[in-house]
């Protein structure tokens, strides 16, 4: 209670202090680039190659926005933040959205006083059990030793899972996911417990994955999205429908390969035709000018793109789309309509 | 005469000592068989190092330094020493070992921090080595501004504005003492920088930039990383804390009670708290407190906090020689008739450091490993980019490999400075 009393004291000054200063927009606009706040490393979301340039899930999403408000995608300052900084960073100003495979949750959302704009990708906790031990589900791990990540909400998930079940674990804390990994591959744990798309990373890079299985088993919701401060609703007005922009991109067919060519002129499609601003006014709307979606698109693509090139199916990490496909695949990525 | 049979006439050559008291065979005896306890603990001890080595060595030896990722470089050592080998991935390190040296920073300026690490080494020699002429100092003096102006760019005139206020102080203190008393002196060098500092440093360094335009392309912190931001970091803290503890465990000692309140509170409290609680403090608190668009350089604020960190247990490590020293050093000083400094810099202080050394390189030693500290407040120091590589899709997986390189570079500094005390120690010993 004493912490999240002290936390919301912190945001509410914060928030007081967003307001008296200009919009998150301007901001961006006077300083001529994007302050987004992303994970230190990792993989498929957030990491810097060897000559330091940003790529990612996560990443592709801060230089939509970028490319969105000021016209490129490569305008976007990186902030590494971690788990334990992220929060404060995006509350005092330090960045302007976060795009760091946060969860939305309500105390998020109402108590730190953010506001989470959409959902960029749909995950939940999973478990990785070695093949040898023979297990099948996660109800047969009765007694087992469980190597978690201390500090995250994978913790609370697990102890409620298995106390729901009724059946006993004992865990083995550990600080980051490399050390998690290593102490699974050495035999200290028999259970590897993260998001889905972390086990599925962590197990492509094993020397042998097949010794290897994911169960079945998805023990709690894990909405991964962008979020920006409180008390400046266009601002967040820009990041959400950037984000739905790349959705509703995919869903229309608009890729980064015919994006220049379906926003020269318009088409017959009414709807590809506003959201391109060959039609109607939706960017003035928003602070912004008429080919605000298009730039966003043309930068890595719409949200099929951007999930193909960083951690679908094609690349090394290998995640199936599964929830995150479009809606009209039967997966949960949704988004409003443009109009 | 007695009957002699025989009496030898010539002198008998020159045997060699029996083979168990000469070469190898003594030298094993000696140490590592002399009693069965000894054997055995020998035996077992032999043992544990060839284990190691048996399975390190191949490790690190049968390796790739070619690959471009981890499936790479698994398939590559497989096909060079059979199916089933491990091996080490050094390919990570050949294709990283820039970014670890110095993180995000423009390639086409790493001139500048190696310059800056060069002339750092330059700098450092008179204060370490007795032999460098003591004009020399003067260099040193400078390093930090050529330092700054190095490492982050922008106008030079910058730097020497700042230089500029701490010579107008030192004006000051002279002009002024002459003028009237030494204690208006004292006021005067310390109102006068600071005035300058603050209305005059930054619009005269635009205004000379407008005139003589000399400047570096200006790099940002966030581009920092990798072992220059442990140096920069370490380096600054241990340069600073020194003197900042030295005239904390001074002001720790002395009879004016304002002064030893001061002291002893600052210490104690910094001395209770954690280190990852100063630099949250500084990475996240501060923001809070700051007016909304400030923009206080987050090094800059780590590079405080790990200076003040440094100087608390600093002053306490002085304040354990100052204690050592017998108080017939303090009786003598003052039967010289020396005053309070004089005695301190002439007879207290050298001895007091002396009998301190190994404590204060352990201080500095302790304080260069703890600069890893700040991967946790997100900077990208070594161990923050190592979970940045791991991060890249293609060196996912890689753990001891970049952790290895870390340590030995950490070890190389380390062991050096340990190195660097005893050599000093000897030097300053002067015996009883």
């Amino acid at each position: 209670m004493k912490k999240s009393v002290f936390l919301g004291t912190l945001a509410a000054a914060s928030v007081a202090a967003g307001v008296a200063a200009a919009g998150t927009l301007d901001d961006v606009k006077a300083a001529g680039e994007l302050k987004c706040g992303v994970s230190t490393g990792l993989v498929g979301f957030a990491a810097a190659d060897a000559n330091g340039k940003w790529g990612g899930f996560d990443v592709d999403v801060c230089r939509a926005v970028a490319a969105a408000v000021l016209g490129d995608g490569s305008k976007v300052k990186f902030v590494p933040t971690t788990g334990k900084t992220r929060f404060t960073a995006l509350a005092s100003g330090e960045v302007d959205m976060l795009a760091r495979n946060t969860t939305w949750t309500f105390s998020r959302d109402v108590d730190l006083k953010f506001e989470f704009v959409g959902v960029n990708y749909y995950d939940g906790q999973g478990f990785m059990v070695p093949k040898a031990l023979g297990v099948t589900s996660a109800k047969d791990l009765d007694g087992a030793t469980v190597c978690i990540q201390t500090g995250t909400t994978t913790e609370l998930n697990l102890a409620d899972f298995f106390r729901s079940n009724n059946i006993s674990y004992e865990p083995v804390p550990v600080e980051t996911n490399a050390e998690t990994q290593a102490q699974y591959l050495a035999g200290a744990c028999d259970v590897y417990t993260t998001d889905a798309s972390g086990l599925a990373a962590t197990r492509a890079t094993f020397e042998n994955p097949d010794d290897h299985t994911v169960l079945p088993e998805i023990i709690s919701k894990e909405p991964l999205g962008p979020l920006v401060r409180h008390g400046d609703n266009q601002w967040g007005d820009i990041v959400r429908w950037t984000l739905n922009a790349l959705i509703t991109a995919e869903e229309l067919n608009i890729t980064s390969a015919n994006v220049a060519q379906s926003s020269a002129a318009a088409g017959n499609n009414p709807e590809v035709n506003r959201l391109l601003g060959t039609e109607g006014d939706l960017g003035a709307m928003l602070g912004l000018d008429k080919a605000w979606a298009s730039r966003a698109i043309a930068n890595a693509g719409n949200y099929g793109e951007i999930f193909a090139t960083n951690i679908g199916e094609g690349s090394p990490i290998g995640i199936a789309r599964g929830l995150n496909a479009p809606w009209t695949d039967g997966g949960l990525i949704y988004s409003p309509p443009f109009r | 005469m007695t009957d002699f049979s025989y009496v030898r006439t010539e002198m008998l050559e020159e045997r060699p000592a029996p083979t168990s008291q000469t070469g190898i065979v003594k030298w094993l005896r000696e140490n590592l068989f002399s009693s069965v306890p000894n054997a055995i603990l020998s035996i077992v001890a032999l043992w544990a190092i060839y284990f190691t080595l048996s399975h390190l060595l191949p490790w690190v030896f049968q390796s790739s330094w070619t690959a471009t990722s981890l499936k790479e470089c698994r398939a590559s050592i497989a096909a060079a020493h059979g199916e089933g080998t491990t091996g080490a991935c050094w390919a990570v390190i050949r294709e990283r070992y820039l970014q670890l040296i110095y993180g995000f920073y423009p390639a086409d300026s790493y001139w500048r921090p190696n310059l800056a690490f060069i002339m750092m080494l330059v700098a450092l020699a008179p204060v370490l080595f007795n032999s460098i002429p003591k004009k020399m100092m003067l260099f040193t003096a400078l390093y930090p501004f050529i330092a700054f102006w190095l490492l982050w760019g922008g106008s030079i005139w910058l730097p020497l504005s700042v230089i500029a206020g701490f010579v107008l102080g030192y004006v000051a203190l002279n002009v002024v003492s002459k003028a009237s008393s030494e204690l208006v002196g004292m006021i005067a060098c310390a109102v006068v920088p600071i005035l300058w500092f603050l209305f005059f440093a930054g619009p005269v360094a635009d205004i000379m930039q407008g005139i003589i335009p000399i400047s570096l392309e200006s790099v940002e912190s966030a581009k920092f990383g990798g072992f220059m931001l442990s140096i920069l970091i370490g380096i600054t803290g241990i340069a600073f804390s020194l003197p900042i503890g030295i005239v904390l465990a001074l002001g720790r000692q002395s009879d004016l009670m304002i002064v030893k309140v001061i002291c002893v509170g600052f210490i104690e409290f910094i001395r209770g708290v954690p280190l990852i609680t100063l630099l949250f403090v500084a990475s996240t608190l501060l923001n809070y407190f700051m007016p909304p668009g400030t923009n206080f350089d987050i090094i800059l604020r780590v590079i405080i906090m790990v200076t003040l960190f440094a100087s608390a247990y600093m002053a306490e490590v002085i304040r354990g020689g100052l204690a050592a020293l017998p108080k017939g050093q303090y009786e003598g000083a003052d039967s010289l008739g020396l005053d309070f400094w004089q005695a301190t810099r002439l007879i207290i202080m050298p001895q007091a450091l002396k009998i301190s050394i190994p404590n204060i390189v352990s201080t500095f030693i302790g304080l260069f490993k703890d600069t890893t500290l700040v991967s946790i407040i997100g900077l990208l120091d070594p161990i923050g980019l190592s979970t940045n590589i791991r991060a890249d899709q293609y060196w996912n997986g890689i753990i001891w490999e970049l952790y290895g390189f870390i340590a030995v570079i950490f070890f190389v500094f380390c062991f050096a400075m340990s190195r660097y005390s005893m050599y000093l120690e000897r030097k300053l010993q002067t015996g009883h």
